[in-house]
């Protein structure tokens, strides 16, 4: 007896190194060659309105990647207990309970960005993306590979919206998180030399437009066609 | 007047996809045929414009500081607002979830034609953002169904829009990183500063 449990001991695969390979694909996917935002085409609706500065888009990503690493989670550790008839509506209320726990954070200690993010911070609930992770990754593999799949793809989510919200409030506002860019360069160059700002880049169309050309770049390197 | 001047200004200038970027999933997703963009659209006029006001019945007697004093007075300092998210999300998909039962039994050939965009509706962004700006901004009850309805025609006309143009620019010649995804992007921008010239209208 006690010499077949040994054996079965010793058959046992060795646990599978903290950061695998495959561990590490989980995260690095979803950052350029299947990004959520410009190859899966997801979770822009909550995104494009706050990145006309880079500040609350900054805080934006931050509660995408706490919501999406958590809902996870709980997702993967609930997984084998829903059942799949109602698993939306549980997905939904999960989701909802840290959204509203980001919202109450931010209006206790961050009020001035609680009020210029408005309703957004609550869209944050039908980001597709959120849903997307749990449909597709969270119901059927196990915690830990679960909070890296969630991470990844919340990080490939938040430098593209980095990225519009920096080109957006550069060229828009002439600042960068705030510091003002522009000033800085004509003052280099004397009195008569200054940097129009363009309007447009303000104004939603600049975020349409901004991440249309960052979609056009970014398939262009990794040759991705639509059909 | 002012309801028909929210009404138009939901409509135009303060159109769901062009100036808030809401429902943009959906908008996207669905906009390659005209006969589908009009069922979608169709549906969340009509999601829209239930659920909007059905909210705000709820944010008005349940969730707003002090909106429990029609029970008892001594709920008067209750405040449940942290709670609208959740509750706002779980009306919406208890509503399409209704309206689809009730489609289904009553207008069958509505159903047909809706049919797989009712449930879609319940996560997309723009109907959640609907309740809350109405929370938001204090509507009446009658500003929030006018709003309900002009929003949800705001996205109706702009997905076919889209839709159609999509249509015609399967004959054109687009740059292989551009295809799809791209090109629907800078369409859309193309699109707002249409819609932006509707700016500063008051009727």
């Amino acid at each position: 007896m006690s010499a077949e449990t040994a054996e079965k001991v010793l058959d046992k695969k060795p646990a599978e190194a903290l950061l695998s390979k495959r561990r590490k694909k989980l995260i690095s996917d979803p950052l350029v060659d299947d990004n959520p935002i410009t190859i899966q085409v997801l979770g822009i609706c909550s995104a494009l309105a706050v990145t006309t500065q880079m500040k609350p888009t900054l805080v934006m990503a931050i509660s995408v990647v706490f919501v999406i690493v958590m809902a996870n989670l709980t997702i993967s550790l609930l997984r084998n207990t829903i059942p799949t008839r109602v698993r939306i509506i549980v997905q939904l209320a999960v989701v909802a309970t840290l959204v509203t726990l980001v919202n109450e954070v931010l209006k206790a200690f961050a009020y001035d960005m609680y009020k210029e993010l408005s309703v957004f911070v609550g869209l944050i609930i039908t980001n597709c993306i959120v849903m997307g992770r749990l449909e597709a990754f969270a119901l059927g593999n196990k915690p830990y590979d679960s909070i890296l799949d969630g991470f990844g793809s919340a990080l490939g989510y938040s430098w593209i919206i980095l990225a519009v919200a920096f080109f957006r409030e550069l060229l828009g506002s002439g600042a960068v998180f705030g510091i003002p860019i522009y000033d800085y360069v004509s003052g280099l160059f004397g009195e008569d030399f200054q940097l129009a700002t363009n309007g447009l880049m303000v104004s939603p169309v600049g975020a349409f437009i901004i991440l249309g050309l960052i979609i056009w770049v970014q398939r262009t390197k990794t040759g991705y066609v639509e059909h | 007047m002012d309801l028909f001047n929210l009404g138009i200004r939901s409509i135009f200038v303060d159109n769901m996809v062009f100036a808030y970027f809401l429902g943009m999933c959906s908008f996207l997703a669905v906009s390659k045929k005209v006969s589908t963009a009009l069922g979608l659209g169709a549906a969340v006029i009509f999601v829209l414009t239930v659920t909007v006001p059905v909210n705000w019945l709820l944010n008005e007697y349940v969730l707003k500081e002090g909106a429990l004093t029609w029970v008892t007075a001594s709920l008067a300092e209750v405040d449940l607002s942290f709670l609208r998210f959740i509750m706002f999300i779980a009306i919406i998909a208890a509503m399409v979830q209704l309206v689809e039962m009730v489609v289904e039994k009553f207008a069958p050939a509505l159903y047909g034609a809706l049919g797989i965009f009712l449930p879609l509706i319940a996560v997309n962004c723009a109907i959640l953002g609907g309740s809350l700006f109405m929370a938001q901004r204090d509507y009446t009850l009658a500003e929030s169904a006018v709003y309900g309805f002009g929003s949800g025609t705001g996205f109706f006309l702009a997905i076919i829009a889209l839709a159609a143009i999509r249509e015609k620019l399967k004959y054109s010649n687009v740059p292989n990183g551009l295809k799809g995804l791209g090109i629907t992007m800078l369409l859309t921008g193309l699109m707002g500063i249409a819609f932006m010239s509707f700016m500063g209208i008051d009727l």
